[in-house]
């Protein structure tokens, strides 16, 4: 079972990690190849970032296919503790931009998650029924939670970047 | 997410604060069921603090509210491993946040019977019983462990919710029996108190006793120097469902104490979180969620905790009410329930097979060791057996349970 799960994973670093190295290249929406760029960039109103955070510390990055993939921050992993239930939504499901679409439940904890754009559910990770735990241990990689169409780009300007998310929760940590 | 805490915790556990916007909604009960504010640091400094404190914040616990202290949830572990590690080694838990009392005087059993619903005269010398005091209206005000001590004195444990009730109830009844000319008198030490739990206690304590700790039973309770520290009550209970012990002792030899029992590579230290986890498992009651002044002893299962002479001689607060529910049995029963599927929580609805509500969830978490979810609430006495089919209502949506027996873990009591 762990072995299976170590390949999983495994496979799908090499699927993600080329996102990551192009996280915060500036790129045209209309551009397809990911290009390798190691800076850091601050977003811009009409550049695609491929993560944004909402103040409700779910995250969202959107891929090649101009789909975007949902999660929570490690912030919030860390203090929902071990994660042992995930809700999340029917695929085609409709979702407005902080809808509820779904909740995560550790021992002691509740939470609901909201949505962090308006867009239809396309793919639910199928793997978290079995190991919620994934949530946990890999909250950017293999703990991702839905993807979703993107129907109004415009909505990820109202979203931060990860240096203002860093900001913010350390802003409500004091 | 907005993380609800389920059991009396706040915002500020785990280091998330809560922003304007609340990022944590706190629900549920802890004793007394209250929906906890965001305090200022100044109202912090107001919570009340184990000598632990320091030492719980030097060993990376994560401090919250609870009951008017400030009390470790969890430490670096999380709440599962911790949950786990005291069912296959031993943990420490500071529980100096509890009332402890002790009733001293030749009519302190009498004293004490008037306040509950046991046979304590009854009680072999050194021998504890959990017991239960009541209102006139057959409610319980607090549930709580009685040792009938052989140094001149009842000790007796109750919760940290129930604290400022419980001490004005028994100061009341005292000026009663003064008035009446019975000798007794209360004392509110300042003592320490720590469980320590699990299979793997009566080796690391034995270290430090010179007592042969198998004659030491569950239920009953010695004096003893542990670890080099003298007059500490050991008491073989707890609140787990594990072997293990509570520790009284006084408030500043607690932190040596635990040091010294830290010292064994089978303990680790647990919080609230575990704490919570475990006495579920264990079908061991919380006040304020599972029981309170609205149930009656009959209703909550806790019949066996009635003295059979008390149920002839119904001299104890509420007698009349509950005493006549033994025999005729009472309209709704508390039962343990597991499902799988999303956790089942407090004030869940439970409903019968056609959709009627027929109860509600008290409390419940997923089971760390049964790895579904265990639950426990009152229902129709119809839906009460083991084994009846049930459905709770989880966002709206219906899903099967089924009425379970308690506890849900077996229990390793020591018998000797």
């Amino acid at each position: 079972m762990a072995v299976c799960v170590l390949l999983r994973s495994f496979s799908s670093n090499f699927s993600t990690v080329l996102p990551l190295l192009t996280r915060s290249a500036s790129r045209c929406p209309l551009q397809l190849a990911p290009k390798p760029y190691f800076g850091r960039t601050v977003a811009s109103a009409n550049t695609l970032v491929t993560l944004k955070f909402t103040d409700k510390h779910e995250w969202i990055r959107v891929e090649d296919d101009g789909v975007g993939t949902v999660g929570i921050s490690n912030f919030a992993q860390e203090a929902l503790g071990d994660v042992v239930y995930c809700g999340l939504p029917e695929v085609g499901t409709q979702l407005a931009q902080q809808d509820e679409f779904g909740a995560l439940e550790s021992v002691k904890a509740a939470s609901e998650l909201y949505s962090p754009l308006t867009g239809e559910v396309v793919e639910v990770n199928t793997l978290l029924a079995d190991n919620p735990g994934l949530v946990n241990k890999s909250c950017y990689k293999d703990g991702w939670l839905m993807k979703m169409t993107i129907a109004n780009p415009a909505e990820l300007d109202s979203l931060m970047d990860e240096p203002a998310y860093e900001r913010y929760i350390r802003s409500i940590e004091e | 997410m907005w993380a609800r805490w389920i059991v009396g915790v706040r915002a500020s556990e785990l280091g998330l604060r809560a922003s304007t916007g609340g990022l944590l909604r706190v629900s549920g009960a802890g004793c007394a069921g209250r929906r906890q504010q965001e305090r200022s640091s100044s109202e912090e400094a107001a919570l009340k603090k184990t000598p632990l404190f320091d030492f719980h914040k030097k060993h990376g616990g994560k401090m919250v509210e609870f009951a008017g202290w400030i009390m470790p949830v969890q430490y670096k572990d999380s709440h599962i491993a911790s949950h786990v590690h005291t069912r296959e080694h031993c943990s420490i838990f500071d529980v100096s946040h509890m009332l402890q009392t002790k009733i001293h005087g030749k009519d302190r059993v009498k004293f004490m019977e008037s306040l509950v619903v046991s046979d304590i005269a009854e009680l072999k010398d050194n021998q504890s019983t959990l017991s239960l005091f009541t209102n006139e209206k057959g409610g319980i005000m607090d549930d709580l462990i009685v040792t009938k001590t052989d140094q001149g004195y009842l000790y007796v444990v109750s919760n940290a919710g129930c604290a400022d009730k419980d001490s004005v109830h028994m100061k009341a009844r005292l000026a009663e029996c003064k008035v009446a000319g019975l000798d007794v008198d209360l004392e509110f030490p300042d003592e320490a108190l720590i469980a320590v739990q699990g299979p793997a206690m009566s080796r690391v304590l034995q270290e430090g006793l010179k007592e042969d700790l198998s004659k030491l039973t569950f239920m009953t309770s010695t004096l003893a120097t542990v670890f080099g520290i003298p007059d500490c009550r050991v008491t073989r209970c707890g609140y787990t469902g594990e072997d293990g012990v509570e520790i009284s002792v006084h408030h500043s030899r607690v932190v040596d104490l635990t040091e010294k029992l830290l010292t064994n590579s089978e303990v680790k230290l647990a919080g609230l979180g575990a704490r919570d986890s475990l006495r579920l498992e264990a079908g061991l009651c919380l006040y304020g969620n599972d029981i309170d002044e609205t149930t009656t002893p009959v209703e909550a299962g806790l019949v066996w905790t009635i003295g059979k002479r008390r149920r002839q001689t119904k001299d104890f607060p509420g007698a009349d009410v509950i005493v006549p529910q033994i025999k005729a049995k009472t309209a709704r029963k508390r039962v343990g329930l597991v499902s799988t599927g999303p956790p089942v929580r407090q004030h869940t609805p439970i409903l019968c097979p056609h959709g009627q509500v027929i109860g509600e969830v008290t409390s419940g978490c997923p089971s760390p060791c049964l790895k579904k979810n265990i639950a426990m609430g009152y229902v129709d006495a119809a839906f009460a057996k083991n084994g009846t089919s049930i459905q709770v209502e989880i966002r709206k949506k219906t899903l099967p349970a089924t009425v379970s027996k308690m506890p849900f873990v077996p229990t390793n009591y020591y018998s000797g």
